[in-house]
């Protein structure tokens, strides 16, 4: 498993003829779920994987703006991948990550008003998220289309999995509640520490030891 | 696109202007066309605040998102002072407290929210003033209901720009907002002085009326909200003083 990462970006992955959704096409979207998971093998993108998972609502907010963002990126980039000048390319990367950005910051001021408060910076610090550049240099410039729409949904999924997994613990021990609805009753007190990102860290850390535990993956 | 040189400076300059114009359209048109929306999502939750000082974090359970406006129509009504107690004839729907913030004291337009009861909307509930300051980092405000008496604290609605999370940002937490209910203001000759966060937290002061249990950690943003709230009550105390002597 760990080769894989390596090879990465030297993967050209799929021939023209093949099938929409063949075994390697659905591994692109399967492997970052579980064993090339962005958070928890990479480790990317914990920043907002600590700050955002308080509460339940505005983590799936989150996990949904990074779904949009990185996949419209991905096939955008890939789109344009024969005409990028490698000289500007990362500048090219950061306008139309950022423009999605504020497209997504935008629409959740205008729908989702509350919530967009809530996550106030951290829905744009999505342009930093190291996920995004990061699939864009990685896989993108170098894949077609398609693929690059697989590989952005498997790796927004596998980093809006564990977020939303984090932010349900934090959520239900911080404040008794889920969605915002109670349902733990009088009897449990809350706990103040699962509402610090102190609890995350540990969460998460709690998460990347059972699946690597599960898949053998060890550091080099 | 082979037949271009992909790392000719002409080329680079042109694929970096195009992507500009592009992008730089699309933004602007997204920005355009949200607008109404976003401006009317602001109005709501101004709405949304000011009936929460007076009736109460519990007292907008059961009111859903589209049933506030009429609410706060049917409700509310509005005067706008300077800081002699003046009348002023400035819209209210056209003032920024955080515009009038930067003006000079003398200046600034005040406006009051008379919120009526909820069963009979021509007898006062409060009186909810704005007010604007700073905290640590950004602009701090808040909605400070004052019982019909103009002296009780009813109610009091924080909000902020870019308080820390966890310190400074616990003025809007409910708990937080509760522990100015009940709290009077102190009137002394032609002053007055709001209830401030004492240092440390955690002390109990249901017996002191001008002191607030303060916030561990964040001494800065508590100090802020105590200016925020001694400066913008002064400014509004000759209405107060107005509207006292009326009773």
């Amino acid at each position: 498993m760990s080769t894989e990462t390596i090879e990465k970006s030297e993967e050209k992955v799929v021939k023209a003829a093949e099938p929409l959704l063949s075994k390697k096409r659905r591994k692109l979207v399967t492997n970052p779920l579980d064993d090339d998971n962005p958070i928890t093998l990479q480790v990317l993108g914990i920043c907002s994987a600590l700050a955002v998972t308080i509460a339940l609502k505005g983590t799936v907010i989150m996990a949904i703006a990074v779904f949009f963002v990185l996949v419209s990126a991905n096939v955008i980039i890939s789109a344009l991948r024969n005409t990028i000048p490698n000289r500007i390319r990362i500048i090219v990367q950061l306008v139309v990550v950022a423009s999605l950005v504020a497209v997504v910051d935008q629409v959740l001021k205008a729908y989702a008003f509350e919530q967009s408060k809530q996550l106030s910076v951290f829905v744009g610090l999505i342009i930093t998220n190291c996920i995004v550049m990061g699939r864009l240099e990685a896989f993108a410039l170098g894949n077609k289309p398609w693929d690059s729409l697989l590989d952005g949904v498997g790796n927004s999924l596998g980093y809006g999995w564990i977020i939303i997994a984090i932010a349900f613990v934090r959520e239900l021990f911080g404040s008794g509640k889920l969605f915002g609805a109670q349902v733990l009753g009088d009897w449990y007190l809350n706990n103040g520490f699962f509402a610090t990102p102190a609890a995350a860290c540990i969460i998460l850390g709690i998460i990347i030891w059972i699946l690597r535990a599960r898949s053998g993956y060890t550091e080099e | 696109m082979s037949k271009f040189n992909k790392n000719s400076n002409t080329y680079i300059l042109l694929y970096a202007v195009v992507m500009t114009l592009i992008f730089g359209t699309l933004l602007a048109f997204v920005s355009e066309s949200l607008k109404e929306k976003q401006k009317a999502e602001v109005l709501i939750e101004k709405q949304k605040f000011i009936l929460k000082a007076a009736y109460g974090e519990k007292g907008l359970d059961g009111v859903k998102k589209p049933e506030i406006t009429p609410l706060y129509n049917e409700i509310v009504k509005v005067a706008v002072v300077n800081n002699q107690g003046e009348p002023m004839d400035t819209e209210e729907a056209k003032i920024k407290i955080g515009k009038e913030y930067k003006k000079s004291k003398d200046s600034r337009a005040l406006p009051i929210y008379i919120v009526g009861k909820k069963d009979n909307p021509s007898e006062v509930e409060s009186y909810v003033m704005p007010v604007y300051g700073k905290g640590l980092w950004d602009f701090i405000w808040a909605y400070v209901a004052l019982d019909a008496d103009l002296k009780t604290i009813e109610g009091i609605v924080f909000d902020h720009v870019g308080e820390t999370p966890g310190l400074g940002a616990r003025i809007t937490d409910a708990s937080v907002q509760e522990r100015f209910v009940g709290k009077e203001l102190n009137f002394a000759s032609n002053t007055v002085d709001a209830p401030d966060f004492q240092k440390g937290e955690g002390t109990d002061y249901s017996s002191s009326p001008y002191k607030v249990d303060g916030l561990s950690g964040a001494t800065i943003t508590a100090k802020g909200v105590n200016d925020m709230l001694d400066d913008y009550l002064a400014m509004y105390l000759p209405y107060i003083n107005q509207n006292r002597e009326k009773q």
